[in-house]
């Protein structure tokens, strides 16, 4: 057994503590954590402060992939469901605290975990039909400042020195960049301050108006290469666990770029999502690397 | 939904797997072109718009207040400028709770209820995202501590302003004038005049004097170069808007010091007209230079027993013209005017000025009364009577001058009947260029005097200055001769038989004193008329100060404190 596929199998063999702590950190947090702009993510634990939920990014999908491995030989509908469970429990929490964007990008990595263990289309299709008659119910659960962002989506004008004036920048630098763009460091929203959070979770308008649509199309093509290897990888993985990992690591990955990049270009609402590899933030890439080195395991493992 | 799945079958398996892989392959493959749709829509469709947006963030137009000109005298020295100074201003629609700011800010700066009051004043005339000003002219010290807070208070900034500052206080400040924040009337005058694109960077606007006059070329660029009315104020006060407190004082004085009594001041002209008068009596031959009459002491009108006295009891005796300005004799005035008539006396003294307005170069003058019978029956619905042009004859009937009009028509007669309109300004200088403009002097009109008549008359004027005229005190040992005319305005009228005895009546109720001069005699420079209010004699009060400008003009001579003796039997009277 070479290094990567120890790897693969110790990934397996964590997969329970891992997701078990996270999900006790996460009940944690929700009744001594330490509130920051009005959401309670952050837990002290004395020597520093952790945010459970970037944890649970890589340890849902981990216990969900462990979870259909153990039950691989015969998968039935109650399989799926529990499955649904273990990935509803840490979304719920994380949703709570409320921190609706890993909320949804971790239901979207077990969601893909799912999908590639092979739930039935009908499964899904009712899902959808219920989640959709669901949405004036879900609306009604939601915080005001996560309705504005919804609101801001459809129309961003109508707050625009307020809420809706983070999306305004992005778009004005986006658009402003041209196709060639503003050139490395002469992109004016951004250096005159007028875009918000510009190191983080904004830097793709700053990319993009200084770059411009070809230096957009030279990042799609970078991010498209790394998920075609990832698909790649995948196709190719040796069991059933690392199979659904690789695939749900490969489409998480996808799924931060694609809403980061939504988010800044103005069709998807503002969730606080980092450009993957791109964006500032220690924690982030930690769980992102991490994934590759899963990822990487994976291929070094295969048969 | 049991699906049975053979234990042996994994390429069937992996094959549904990688059905699902291939799909979500698909799924990211369509939404990075949804992506790439979106940039090529913002960046290449919709560049343009968003190219204009950036800029607009980029460049935002910031008027920039114009450095107001300054007002300079003609020896160049200053008597308004301006000065950069910190101000606390408040911006309302970026503050949540603007009693709290306030409240808040006043522990750190001294906040007047004053400035409270001046603040709410703004804010009624204001829009909500202007920046107004809550303190002026902060202290280092203030600026320093605000600095250090200023986090705490979004949408309240310290700025740079330029403040206007008027060096002489009271002195000119009814020359001068002053500036203070456009108000609404200006505002929708501006607008009107198609100006209001100027006053963008700035918030001021000449009030009054000079300041407001020539505001056309004070605001942003230009330099202005005597007058006086005292007792004055204090213009810097009303810069930023008066306290109440003061603007009470000012107003309620009784002294009226915001009146500009040079400009606005309407007085009997009381002797100070005689020359006038004599001069109408030779230009309508009513009088030649020998003709003399023999003065009792009073005049009656044929056929009536009221006696108008003159102010000398027993008479001067024999007087003719010449003597008749040098000792200001009543009686020899009594029986000219009415010789004259109403309508001669009212003809050529419209030409001399009075009763119109001189159109000196600042607002708010006033033209003052030159009265004919056509007044009288349009005021009083009342005929003109005989006795009314015998008191108009010494400047004591309905006849109100101002002083500016006084010191019109003392130059016109100085420059022998030849009118100048009177302006304040000598030359505007554009300070971008050092391009000097000056005032174009060009006679308004000419009198056509002759000439040996006004020689007459001006060598009794000069008279009057040396010893045995009226005005011999104020004229000794000056080392030019100058011509001089005392006179006295009655405030409070006397009855018949009684005597005005200066002491015993109440300073408000004295007589006025003026005094006008030209000088010097031969080539005149300068023309001037004094008034000083309740000063009792023209020749006690009016004429030493008179005395002092003309040493200051001719001589350069800088003015001593000036000691008015109160002398009440008053030797020399006119």
């Amino acid at each position: 057994m070479d290094c990567g596929q120890h790897a693969a199998s110790l990934s397996y063999a964590a997969a329970v503590p891992v997701y078990l702590l996270g999900l006790v950190l996460l009940i944690a947090v929700a009744f001594f954590g330490e509130i920051t702009n009005g959401a309670r993510r952050w837990l002290n634990i004395g020597v520093t402060t952790i945010q459970p939920s970037e944890l649970m990014r890589i340890a849902v999908p981990l216990m969900m992939a462990w979870y259909f491995e153990k039950h691989e030989a015969i998968l039935t509908l109650k399989n799926y469901f529990i499955a649904t469970l273990l990935l509803l429990l840490p979304v719920a929490l994380i949703a709570r605290q409320p921190d609706l964007g890993t909320a949804i990008l971790i239901a979207a990595s077990g969601f893909y975990v799912l999908f590639l263990a092979g739930i039935s289309w009908r499964v899904i299709l009712t899902f959808l039909i219920i989640s959709m008659a669901s949405m004036p119910l879900a609306w009604s659960t939601l915080h005001d400042y996560q309705r504005h962002r919804i609101m801001m989506l459809l129309d961003p004008a109508q707050d625009a020195l307020g809420r809706g004036y983070h999306t305004i920048q992005a778009i004005i630098a986006v658009g402003s960049g041209g196709v060639v763009g503003k050139g490395y460091l002469s992109g004016t929203q951004s250096h005159l301050d007028f875009l918000p959070e510009r190191t983080t979770d904004f830097i793709f308008a700053v990319y993009s108006e200084e770059f411009g649509l070809l230096g957009n199309l030279v990042l799609l093509s970078l991010y498209l290469f790394v998920i075609m290897r990832g698909f790649v990888i995948t196709a190719h993985a040796s069991t059933y666990f690392t199979r659904l990992m690789a695939g749900s690591i490969t489409l998480t990955f996808f799924t931060y770029a694609f809403v980061n990049m939504g988010m800044v270009s103005g069709i998807l609402p503002v969730v606080g999502v980092p450009l993957p590899l791109i964006s500032y933030g220690g924690t982030s890439m930690v769980i992102l690397l991490l994934g590759f080195g899963i990822l990487m395991s994976i291929h070094t493992a295969r048969n | 939904m049991k699906r049975h799945i053979e234990f042996k079958d994994t390429q069937r398996e992996i094959h549904y797997f990688r059905l699902r892989l291939a799909l979500s392959l698909g799924f990211v493959l369509l939404l990075l072109l949804i992506l790439l749709a979106r940039f090529v829509y913002l960046q290449v469709m919709q560049q343009s718009h968003y190219q204009t947006l950036a800029e607009n963030n980029r460049i935002s137009i910031v008027p920039i207040a114009p450095s107001r000109g300054l007002i300079l005298d003609r020896n160049g020295v200053i008597l308004a400028h301006n000065y950069s100074a910190y101000t606390l201003e408040i911006t309302l629609n970026k503050v949540a709770d603007l009693k709290a700011t306030i409240d808040e800010l006043a522990k750190l700066i001294d906040i007047q209820p004053g400035d409270r009051k001046r603040f709410k004043r703004l804010l009624a005339d204001n829009r909500k995202f202007e920046s107004l000003p809550i303190r002026n002219r902060l202290t280092d010290d203030e600026v320093a501590r605000f600095s250090a807070q200023r986090y705490r208070f979004p949408g309240v900034e310290i700025k740079a302003r330029l403040f206007r500052e008027y060096p002489y206080h009271e002195q000119i400040s009814h020359l001068v004038g002053y500036i203070g924040r456009i108000n609404e009337g200006e505002a929708a005058q501006l607008e009107e005049d198609e100006m209001a694109a100027n006053y963008r960077g700035s918030d001021y606007i000449g009030k009054t004097g000079i300041e407001r006059s020539y505001e056309g070329e004070l605001h942003g660029k230009t330099e202005v170069l005597a007058f006086v009315s005292k007792p004055g104020y204090d213009p810097n006060l009303f810069i930023d808007g008066i306290d109440e407190q003061s603007w009470n004082e000012l107003n309620n004085s009784p002294d009226v010091p915001l009146n500009n009594r040079a400009l606005r001041g309407q007085y009997s002209p009381g002797s100070t007209i005689k020359p006038f008068m004599a001069l109408a009596g030779l230009h309508y031959n009513k009088r030649a230079p020998s003709y003399t009459i023999s003065d009792p002491g009073y005049f009656s009108l044929p056929g009536s027993r009221h006696r108008y006295r003159d102010w000398k009891k027993e008479g001067h005796g024999s007087v003719d013209l010449f003597k008749s300005i040098v000792v200001s004799c009543d009686t020899y005035y009594y029986g000219l005017a009415t010789e004259l008539g109403i309508d001669n006396i009212y003809s050529l003294f419209s030409e001399f000025g009075f009763g119109k307005k001189t159109g000196i170069d600042m607002e708010g003058e006033v033209s003052g009364l030159m009265p004919s019978p056509e007044w009288k029956q349009k005021r009083y619905k009342q005929r003109w009577y005989a006795g009314d042009t015998v008191s108009v004859g010494i400047g004591q009937g309905y006849n109100l001058v101002t002083p500016l009009q006084l010191a019109y028509a003392t130059a016109t007669l100085a420059n022998d009947g030849v009118a100048y309109r009177p302006h304040l300004l000598k030359e505007v200088q554009i300070s971008r260029t050092n391009e000097k403009r000056t005032l174009a002097t060009t006679p308004e009109s000419n009198l056509n005097l002759n000439s040996e008549h006004l020689a007459l008359v001006k060598s009794a004027m000069v008279a009057v200055t040396q010893p045995g005229g009226t005005a011999a005190k104020a004229g000794a040992d000056a080392p030019y001769t100058f011509a001089g005319k005392t006179g006295t305005a009655q405030v409070i009228g006397i009855k018949q038989g009684e005597k005005y005895i200066e002491s015993k009546i109440q300073e408000r109720h004295r007589d006025h004193a003026w005094f006008m001069a030209f000088a010097p005699s031969d080539q005149p420079k300068i023309a001037l008329a004094v008034l000083v209010e309740n000063g009792g004699h023209g020749s006690s009060t009016a004429a030493p100060i008179a005395r002092k400008v003309l040493d200051y003009f001719l001589l350069g001579k800088m003015p001593q404190p000036l000691l008015i003796e109160d002398d009440a039997e008053g030797v020399e009277h006119d």
